[in-house]
Parts: C-alpha cells; structure tokens; sequence
C-alpha cells in the first residue's frame, strides 16, 4: 500500500523530527525555537481534542476555547493559592493550592471534563447551528465569568510565579518542558488514536455519517456523544494545564471565542478527521503567524484571505496535501 | 422608579441596535442558510466611515449617508467575491471563511486608520436632552436611536409583507428552487438582501459611533450578542429577532443596572457586587441557553 507507507514516514519522520527539534535548535543557535515549538505542541494537544469531536464526531463546537481556558485557571488558581498560603476553601477539610503538577494537572483534566459533561448535556439536545451557537454561548459565560473574577486578576488575568513542579524536573527549563509537552502530545494522541479504532469510536463516526441510522441500530447516541464531549473537554483542560505553565499567565483571553475559532482553523487547515491532521494545522497557523509577523505587523490580512481560500478550495487540509490524491484522508 | 424608566429606555436602545444588526443576518441565515460571522465587520465599516466622513465635512446626515452606503458596498462585493461561493457549503465551512472576513477586515481597518480609537460627536441637533416624562431627563441622541429602531423595523416589516420584494423574499426563503422555476432571479436576489442587511449594519454603526469608540475589533462583541438575540428569536424570524432584541437589550441593560443591587439583600455587599456584575455579563447567555432548552428552535421559528 503506497498511501499506508507515506502515512508511516510522515509519522516517522514527523516524530524523529520533533524529538531531536531542541538540540537541533540549539545546533542553529535558535533557543527561541523550543518555547515556540512546545506552544505549538500545547494547541496541537488542543487541536486534536477538538477533532475527536468535530472530524470524527461531527459535532461543530464554537466554544472549545472553554474547556482549554479552565484547565488554564485550575493550574493557575492552585498555584497562586499555593504562592500566597490562603487555603482555596477554609471549613472542616481545608484545602490548600498546590504548585505539584501531579496534583493540578490531573485536577485541570478532570475540571474541564466535568465541565464539557455539564455543557455536552445541556448542548447535545440541540444539533446543526444551533450547537454551534449555544456552545459559544456557554463558552461566553465562561469568559465573562472569569472576567469578572476580582479575586484571581479579574480581564488582568493571573501572573504565575513559577512553573509547577513535576516529579523533581525542571519545568523551568525550556527543553525540559518542551520534552514534557512532546510526551503529553504523545499519549494523548496515543489514547485517541485508540479511541477512535475502538467499538466506541466507530459508533462516534457512524453517528457523524447518520445518526438516526445508529440510533435505530439500538445505539444510545446521546450518551456516546456525550462521553465523546467530555473526553475532548479533558484533552482540552490539558493543554489548558500546559499554557498556563509555558506563558506562566493565565487570563480570560485563554477562552475568547476567537481562541475556540482559531483551534477550529487549525483542524481543518490541518485536515479533519485525522490525527495528525491537527497538529499539522496547529504548527502552520502558528509558524505562518509568526513568519507572516516577521514582514509584517497586519499578518492578518493575509491569513484571513488564505484561510478562505483554503476553505474554498480544499477539504482535506495539510495532511491531505502531504498524503497526495486518491485517499480519504483517514 | 426614575433609573428604572432611565434604564429601561437604556435597554430599549440597546435592543433597537441589536435589532438592526439582527434584522440582517437574521435575513441572510433565513434565505441563504449562510452563517455570516463578518457582519459585524459591517458594523464596525460603518462606524468608521461615519466617524471619518462626519469629522470631514462636519455633516452628521452626510456621515449617515456615507456609512450606510459604504457598508451596503462593501456587503455587496463580500457577496459576489466570496460568500456567494459558500451558500451550498455547510455550516463549518462557513464558519471558518467569514471568520477569515473578521481577521481581514479588522487587520485592514487598522492599516487605513491605524490603532488609536476615533470618537464621534453626537450631532449639535440631538446633543441636547429631552424631558419626556417630567424628572427624567433623557439624551436626545439615544431616543433618536430608539425612534430610528422602530422606523426600520417597521419598514422592514412592510417592504417583507407588503411589497413584491418581500414576497420573492419570503418565496425564495421557503423553497429556491421553486422560487426559481416561477422566475424569480434568487442570484440577484441574494446580493440584494446581502447589501440590505449590510447596510442596516453600517447604521448600527453609525448610530454606536458616537456612544462607545470606533476601534478595529469592535463589530466582535456586538456580533455575538446579535447571535444571542436571533438564536433567541428564531432562525430567520424578522418578528422574532424583533422581539428578542428587545429583550436581550433589556435583559442586559437592567442586569447591570439592577442585579448587584438586588443580590446585597441576601449576600455581603462586596460578594454581591461581584456575584452581581459577573451574572448580569452572563445574563444574555443564561437566557439563550435557557431559551434554548425549553424551545430548541427559539420562540418564534421560522416556518423550515
């Protein structure tokens, strides 16, 4: 098969080149690379989140930028509570803030996955635009809610002090934490990638092609939709988790619905309902960002005419491209 | 009792300009089945080219002029160039397309005016205040607003019903095929309600020119707010986005006003203060949410 062995050198040469990016970086003289690399690691976590419902699952989400947002604020208010020494909640259990990664990342992930139950169960009643809009709605409240959270900064946002601390590594270090954002990409592409071949996943893509058919087929649609929902949600609260300790800031800015449009752009630049589809859309808008600033400080006008055309003229994206014809991109 | 009627005209104007940002991409969803997220590039067109052209030739009425113009223009060419091409596409598609509009507009508005918000005067005619009820003087400005809302709505609702226009538009909403093959030129028709609706934009942002500041980004918050009122109101629905501007303009505007008020009578000022402004941001989306639950479609829908 000519099409499965480019998708194995492109995985190949794809993750070869990803591993050895910091000393390559440093080779060049470029250090600057690294920090840029792992943010593109962080949306391509985000990116892939939001496929597993969009390209596989078909649900058009206007609002992912919510649950990449709160997995921001968990790692942010625990470390800012943990900095002060004012318990988070006084009572009969009082619980403290914690700067320790292997308390607040889990706790990101879990937030922001209860969160999309919440906002799947409310937002799976409806379907077509008006999912899209009333996951933006939720999404909204989200970031008018921590907007105006005087206690943690309020539309300032929130200044970390540190990294959080992983298991005695040093987050601090930009290769450190690159490696970190790298293996978190991995597994949670590993886990997808699992996700989507199982039972589970082929019932999400048989509800995206016909969903009246799967549920006559016996298929109790809302649930497996829902749990899809909050299984993204997670991957999202990850990166989330992630963003606050590369930028060491969160803010409401983390959850504008320009942020959920931009990982939407980076799924179909990309090429929806792939894997890697994403996190190839999520390293060309963020490079093309940063080379398009490099000219000139309105990169947007041209990104914005770019992403129509892209819109117009492909549905496959990058990874279609790079796959060449005759595939279903899958 | 004063602040309630001063507040209540406040939402009242903010419910007219929803309105007239609801009006046109209510109209454009309903026919063209299109998503338009760069309507409030529309808006923001208008606002500037209001701004510009008043601050040159010291006319308000020739800035009106001018930016409803402008932004039915511009609509028009967005129309034919691209939006045209994304009618049979569905939602996601053109999502991301009027997306990409929103980035291009707002990097080009900062390239022909730069950075800095302009400000507006409100016109020497309307500058004054009017004491309607006796006690609360209001800005006569905003009950311009408030009146040209009605004007608009009510003319909207005669040319849809009333006229030949409206009734190819309600022809070709309902079926365009069959709009089609009993001759009517839906292509034509299209540009026309596009224009239509981009031009009611530039007056909504003509008409906010001289209340907030005219800066690149400001047609975004707007937007999403017109989205709540026309989800609320019906995909579609003119009557219903009427009605749900209305409301959303109030719900807003007396949330606000009222709620940090309202909550210190069972929680500690400071916490209701803060508890107040945070759920009276949130309000307009509650509702939609809200609204949506109970009727999926909104209130009023739009025969499908």
């Amino acid at each position: 098969m000519k099409l499965s062995a480019r998708k194995r050198l492109l995985w190949y040469v794809g993750g070869a080149l990803l591993a050895l990016l910091p000393p390559l970086a440093g080779l060049a003289d470029e250090p600057f690379m690294v920090s840029l690399a792992s943010r593109i690691l962080i949306y391509a976590i985000a990116a892939v989140s939001l496929d597993l419902i969009l390209g596989f699952g078909a649900m058009v989400s206007l609002g992912h930028a919510a649950f990449f947002g709160a997995g921001a604020y968990v790692v942010g208010i625990l470390a800012f509570h943990a900095f002060e020494g004012v318990p988070l909640a006084s009572g009969p259990i009082p619980v403290s803030g914690t700067n320790n990664a292997l308390v607040s990342w889990p706790l990101a992930v879990i937030v922001s996955a209860l969160l999309a139950t919440v906002i799947g169960a409310l937002s799976l009643r409806t379907s077509g635009i008006h999912f899209i809009m009333i996951t933006l709605a939720f999404a909204q409240m989200l970031f008018y809610f921590f907007d105006s959270l005087e206690a943690y900064g309020g539309d300032d946002g929130l200044s970390l002090w540190s990294r959080n601390d992983l298991a005695g590594l040093d987050l601090g270090d930009d290769t450190t934490f690159y490696y970190v954002c790298l293996g978190s990409l991995a597994m949670f592409m590993l886990i997808c990638q699992r996700l989507v071949n199982s039972r589970f996943g082929m019932v999400i893509r048989g509800c995206a092609q016909n969903e009246r058919r799967m549920r006559a087929l016996g298929f109790p649609t809302y649930r497996y939709k829902l749990l899809c929902f909050a299984i993204a949600g997670a991957g999202a609260g990850l990166a989330g988790a992630l963003i606050a300790n590369q930028t060491e800031y969160v803010s409401p800015g983390l959850l504008h619905w320009t942020r959920s449009g931009e990982l939407l752009v980076m799924v179909i630049l990309g090429g929806m309902g792939t894997l890697i589809g994403p996190v190839l859309g999520a390293a060309v808008l963020l490079l093309g960002e940063d080379l398009l600033a490099i000219f000139t400080e309105h990169w947007q006008l041209y990104l914005g005419p770019l992403l129509i055309l892209v819109v117009l003229t492909t549905r496959r994206g990058v990874y279609g491209l790079l796959l060449g014809r005759g595939n279903d991109g899958g | 009792m004063l602040l309630l009627v001063e507040q209540v005209l406040n939402g009242l104007q903010l419910g007219v300009m929803l309105f007239l940002m609801a009006a046109g991409l209510t109209l454009v969803f309903g026919i063209m089945r299109l998503i338009n997220l760069a309507h409030g590039s529309m808006y923001m067109l208008g606002a500037f080219v209001a701004a510009t052209v008043t601050a040159a030739s010291g006319s308000f009425m020739l800035g009106l002029l001018a930016a409803v113009a402008a932004a039915a223009l511009v609509g028009l060419l967005v129309e034919l160039v691209v939006l045209r091409r994304l009618y049979p596409r569905d939602h996601l598609d053109q999502v991301l397309a009027t997306f990409g509009l929103i980035l291009f507009f707002n990097a080009l508005v900062q390239i022909v005016w730069g950075r800095q918000p302009l400000f507006m005067d409100v016109p020497e005619a309307l500058s004054g205040s009017v004491e309607m009820i006796p006690g609360v003087p209001y800005p006569a400005f905003r009950l311009a607003i408030i009146a040209t809302g009605l004007t608009v709505a009510g003319l909207l609702y005669l040319l849809i019903g009333r006229t030949r226009l409206g009734m190819q538009i309600r022809a070709a909403a309902s079926n365009r095929d069959m709009a089609e093959a009993v001759g009517i030129d839906t292509r034509m028709l299209y540009s026309l309600v596009f224009a239509l609706g981009a031009g009611l934009a530039g007056l909504a942002g003509l008409m906010a020119a001289p209340i907030l500041a005219v800066e690149s980004g400001m047609g975004e918050s707007i937007l999403i707010e017109t989205f709540v009122v026309i989800v609320i109101g019906g995909l579609g629905s003119i009557r219903g986005a009427f009605l749900a501007a209305l409301l959303v303009g109030l719900v807003d505007t007396l949330g606000r006003a009222f709620l940090p008020t309202l909550l210190r009578l069972f929680l500690p000022a400071a916490t209701a203060d803060g508890a107040g402004a945070s759920l009276a941001s949130m309000g307009i989306y509650i509702l939609m949410a809200a609204v949506l639950l109970w009727r999926p479609r909104g209130l009023f829908p739009a025969p499908a």
